[in-house]
């Protein structure tokens, strides 16, 4: 609400609003962790129900997980260094990294859309499973929020070509950071519980 | 929280180093060793929330700020709620056998 | 695409027939009265698109309200069917249908907008902020609770109702066994609904946190603040798996996954783990508020600080953390080994510690008080007993090698009933009738109040209560009828006419809403009840920036300090200054549509319709990214009006209201 600046912080900490929504948007993750945390649950709980249909083993395939995860991992890693440029009030730097981001994520879900289309072609689909219904699911839900990042973020570069760099943008560019690292992070977990677990299985 | 001038982005790089490293021990812990099926869970479980942990400090900045408290503490109930939710499913879905 | 038009009307049966007609009318006779008085324009600036929470919160109210109402008459219907044994009035799948619109409606469509309306109303001005932390979002929480609650409401006369009970337990809600779209309804609407409520709860987290008064820090925030963050807390945690939940459910039933169908894998009783997963946390999240305006209501009219600030503090937090751990109580009988039930059990039974510190509390703040018999206050003395009894039944339930006894009979109905209708409508009515001269600038009529009061309390323990023995003599619950040979009628008939008196209870309160509307003194003060919280330091009703100048508090119940010591009472002119607030915007509504039209078009499972229907979802996320209005300012002129008009000259600060 009220003006409140403090210039001596980053910009996308300078206003009240722009704290409150920080703030908020923290709050909205953890809401994420629940929901992610919930998908996982009954990917955990249906997870060998295979009702005859295809498993694990018969599916994944070790090399392209390993490059969708390097993918990820690695925009995460771009993603920061756009935030951190955007602290040194680089305006390029921060549009150079962020693209790089998003071409990384969009490389992504090329792979996890080709991985789909190839399960689907070998006889697994959602329908096949209780499964198969929950790692759809599951890998659904993170390449939909990925896909969404991708959207959301390029409005926020149009924004910062419009507007430059001023604390609603800088905001604006934190925010779908702090998103684009929590969607590594729950890739971790999917990595981890879903793709090496079902291959050790 | 700092307006960095310049210099070199250190923490980000380690982190990015870290995840590496922290990413292809699971993938070695699961496909190359021949562990129990429960040890091997518990390890590369344990890998991925020390990497969820780095990216959250790192990257992420958790605690950076005035909110910095409360992120974190927000963030360990969030996660302590989905373990709750993982566990006690698999747990009462096992009917407890 | 099959489009399945014979589904769309439900023909045949004289009731919906007659509400069919009655909803028609009602919209002509809405729109004509609209069109006639020339209030579109109106509507639509000062409500439709309003972002401020006070309106948000009325309308909230509002809505609630009539929720209530129609939840009301599913509950009348019930008990008419069921007064005599072998009754023709419904048949079993009418009953089916009834029920559990009734149960839906109840929890998600009344009491939570009755309690996020008031928490929406009160707690910006109880913790002295100018809005909530996110004003825009609260507007879109609202239209997208409203956008739910119409879609599942229409479900009777297009297309069916829901029929297998408010928590939809598969494998009976799934396509198997349920194939027409009536549980659509339920998996479609209550998912808006929800991410409403979700959303609700980031913004008073937020709120709450960062934007309290100067001075107020979080041990000195009034107890009905407090409740309703750990609330907020609780709904954060628990909705995102509903949210899941019934996301499961839509692809089960509309894109024929396996999640909880008997075949391909699936495991019904995931479903019903999921379910109590929020479900148990739901009641909290519903009977916390209410606990804080029952707090707020006894130390006002006993003229005492709250008892044991701190310990009530610490007992509602326990009872978050626990109300997370509790959920297989509900299905005990699932045949889980001992060490499940018994786990759940105890956990179960360590939820009434804190309450009881809570029950404990409110007595202590009543000893030696001076009590003062308003109408708010007879909600929270009638309160303390029934609630006890809701209690002290739950902890019975609680036993889980006693369940499979009770459970699925009549007794766990009065049982949730002795919970919910004290715990939360009570509350609500506390609420109502202490907070209603803030809202309105007038006061309800206390005599008509007392006996709302007196009819509503006899005609809920004479309903419920002989449902504790039906229970016990084995009545089942969600059973349309009974044989004569039972023995059940005798009791069924008590409590059916508790619900007429009920009913005469809550019709005395709309009355009461219409005559004070037309009739109530309107030079009120601002302070009518001598109350200790800030939200009374201001006007009544508050002036839409909430507070000239935000007071600076120094004690718990500041305004009773403030009162006290003379302080910060008057306002002198050099303090005004320009007041920053957020623009009106027609976003929220128009999100609220489409996100009905899509859920509509689901509900049909008309999903090439429904995908066109969400990229309007998307075209307005983006409008509002693009969205750089960032408010406006008040002047001091128009403040210092505003001020004057109801503050007096002698710097009391407490003259009676005008206009
Ligand atoms: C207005 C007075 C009310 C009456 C007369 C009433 C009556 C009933 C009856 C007769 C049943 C079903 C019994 C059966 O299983 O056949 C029922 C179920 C239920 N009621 Fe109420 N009730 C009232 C208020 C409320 C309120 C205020 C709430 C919640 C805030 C509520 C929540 C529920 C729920 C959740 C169910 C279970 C529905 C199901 O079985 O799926 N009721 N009620
Ligand atoms: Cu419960």
């Amino acid at each position: 609400m009220s003006a409140n600046v403090n210039t001596a912080l980053p910009l996308e900490y300078q206003t009240e609003q722009n704290r409150l929504n920080i703030l908020g948007f923290w709050v909205f993750l953890g809401a994420e962790i629940i929901l992610f945390g919930t998908l996982f649950a009954v990917y955990s709980v249906l997870n060998a129900r295979f009702a005859g249909g295809p498993t694990p083993k018969d599916l994944f395939e070790i090399k392209d997980v390993m490059i969708e995860t390097i993918l990820l991992l690695t925009s995460s890693f771009t993603c920061g260094l756009a935030i951190y440029e955007m602290r040194r009030n680089n305006k390029n730097g921060l549009l150079l990294w962020l693209i790089i981001t998003l071409l990384l994520g969009a490389g992504f879900v090329f792979m996890e859309v080709n991985e789909f289309i190839h399960y689907v072609h070998e006889g697994a689909t959602m329908q096949t499973s209780a499964w198969l219904s929950s790692f759809f699911t599951l890998l659904g839900t993170h390449g939909l929020h990925v896909s969404m990042g991708i959207g959301w973020a390029t409005m926020v570069i149009i924004q910062i070509f419009q507007r430059g760099l001023t604390p609603v943008t800088a905001r604006k560019t934190f925010i779908i950071g702090l998103y684009w690292h929590f969607l590594d992070v729950v890739w971790i977990f999917i990595f981890t519980f879903v793709y090496l677990q079902g291959m050790v299985r | 929280m700092e307006k960095h001038k310049n210099g070199f982005p250190v923490t980000h790089v380690l982190g990015f180093i870290m995840s590496l490293v922290l990413t292809f021990g699971a993938l070695g812990v699961a496909l190359k060793t021949s562990l129990p099926f429960t040890t091997i869970i518990w390890i590369i479980g344990s890998l991925a929330i020390i990497q969820a942990a780095l990216q959250l400090y790192m990257f992420m900045h958790m605690n950076e700020g005035e909110d910095g408290t409360a992120n974190t503490i927000n963030v360990i109930s969030g996660f302590l709620v989905a373990v709750v939710a993982v566990a006690g499913s698999i747990w009462v879905m096992s009917f407890g056998m | 695409m099959d489009i399945n038009w014979h589904d769309l009307f439900i023909v045949g049966n004289p009731l919906i027939l007659g509400s069919q007609i009655a909803i028609l009318l009602s919209v002509i006779g809405i729109v004509a009265l609209l069109t006639y008085l020339k209030r579109w324009k109106w509507l639509w600036r000062e409500w439709l698109t309003t972002v401020d929470h006070k309106k948000i919160g009325i309308m909230y109210i509002l809505a609630g309200v009539l929720m209530f109402f129609r939840g009301g008459v599913d509950g009348l219907m019930m008990k008419a069917q069921t007064s005599r044994p072998e009754m023709n009035f419904l048949d079993a799948q009418h009953y089916n249908e009834v029920f559990t619109t009734h149960g839906v409606i109840m929890i998600l469509f009344a009491a939570m907008p009755l309690l996020i309306g008031i928490m929406n109303y009160v707690i910006p001005l109880q913790i002295g902020a100018r809005d909530v932390a996110f004003p825009q979002l609260n507007a879109l929480s609202f239209w997208l609770f409203f956008s739910g609650a119409m879609l599942f409401n229409i479900s009777f006369v297009i297309g069916g109702s829901p029929d297998a009970g408010w928590a939809a337990y598969f494998p009976l809600a799934g396509k198997e066994f349920t194939p027409g779209i009536g549980n659509n309804y339920y998996a479609v609407a209550i998912q808006i609904a929800g991410i409403g409520t979700l959303i609700s709860g980031i913004n008073f987290i937020v709120t709450i946190l960062k934007m309290r008064a100067k001075g107020m820090t979080l041990m000195k925030m009034p107890m009905f603040t407090w409740t309703s963050f750990i609330a907020s807390v609780i709904i954060v945690s628990a909705f995102p798996i509903f949210t899941v939940a019934l996301a499961l459910m839509t692809l089960d039933r509309i894109f024929g996954t396996h999640f909880f169908t008997l075949s391909g894998g699936g495991m019904d009783m995931m479903w019903v783990n999921l379910f109590w997963l929020w479900g148990h946390p739901e009641v909290y999240i519903v009977v916390l508020p209410a606990f804080g305006m029952f707090s707020e209501v006894i130390a006002t009219f006993s003229r005492k600080m709250l008892f044991g600030y701190k310990s009530m503090v610490f007992s509602v937090v326990g009872i978050a953390l626990l109300s997370m751990l509790v959920w297989v109580h509900h299905f005990f009988t699932m045949g889980a080994g001992p060490a499940v039930n018994s786990v759940f059990s105890i956990t179960t039974m360590m939820i009434a510690i804190p309450t009881g510190v809570k029950m404990f509390n409110w007595l202590f703040t009543m000893r030696k008080g001076r009590i003062e018999f308003s109408t708010a206050m007879l909600w929270a003395l009638a309160f303390i007993p029934c609630f006890l009894i809701g209690g002290i039944t739950g902890v019975m339930l609680a036993m889980s090698a006693a369940d499979y006894q009770y459970h699925n009979t009549l007794f766990l109905v009065a049982h949730f009933h002795y919970t919910l209708i004290p715990g939360v409508v009570f509350a609500v009515f506390a609420g109502l009738y202490y907070w209603w001269p803030k809202m309105f600038g007038h006061m309800l009529n206390e005599k008509l109040g007392k006996i709302h009061f007196w009819l509503f309390t006899i005609g809920f323990n004479v309903t419920f209560m002989p449902m504790f023995f039906l229970g016990l003599d084995g009545a089942v619950r969600r059973s349309y009828t009974y044989s004569a040979e039972s023995g059940f009628a005798p009791l069924f008939l008590v409590s059916a006419i508790g619900a007429v008196i009920l009913a005469l209870g809550f019709a005395t309160f709309c009355y009461n809403i219409y005559w004070s509307a037309r009739y109530a003194d309107r030079n009120i003060s601002n302070d009518p009840w001598n109350a200790r919280t800030l939200e009374w330091a201001t006007a009544s009703p508050a002036p839409f920036y909430n507070f000239a100048k935000v007071p600076e508090v120094k004690t718990l119940d500041a305004f009773w300090y403030m009162k006290k010591h003379n302080e910060g009472l008057t306002l002198s002119d050099d303090e005004i200054k320009e007041i920053h607030m957020p623009s009106n915007s027609g976003l929220p509504f128009y999100m609220g549509i489409i996100f009905g039209i899509t859920g509509f078009l689901l509900v049909f499972e008309w999903k090439l319709a429904a995908l066109v229907a969400a990229v309007g979802i998307i075209i307005g996320l983006i409008i509002r990214s693009f969205d750089y209005n960032d408010g406006f300012h008040v002047t001091v002129d128009e403040i210092k009006e505003t001020e004057k008009s109801w503050r007096s000259s002698d710097g009391k600060g407490v003259k009676n209201h005008v206009g």
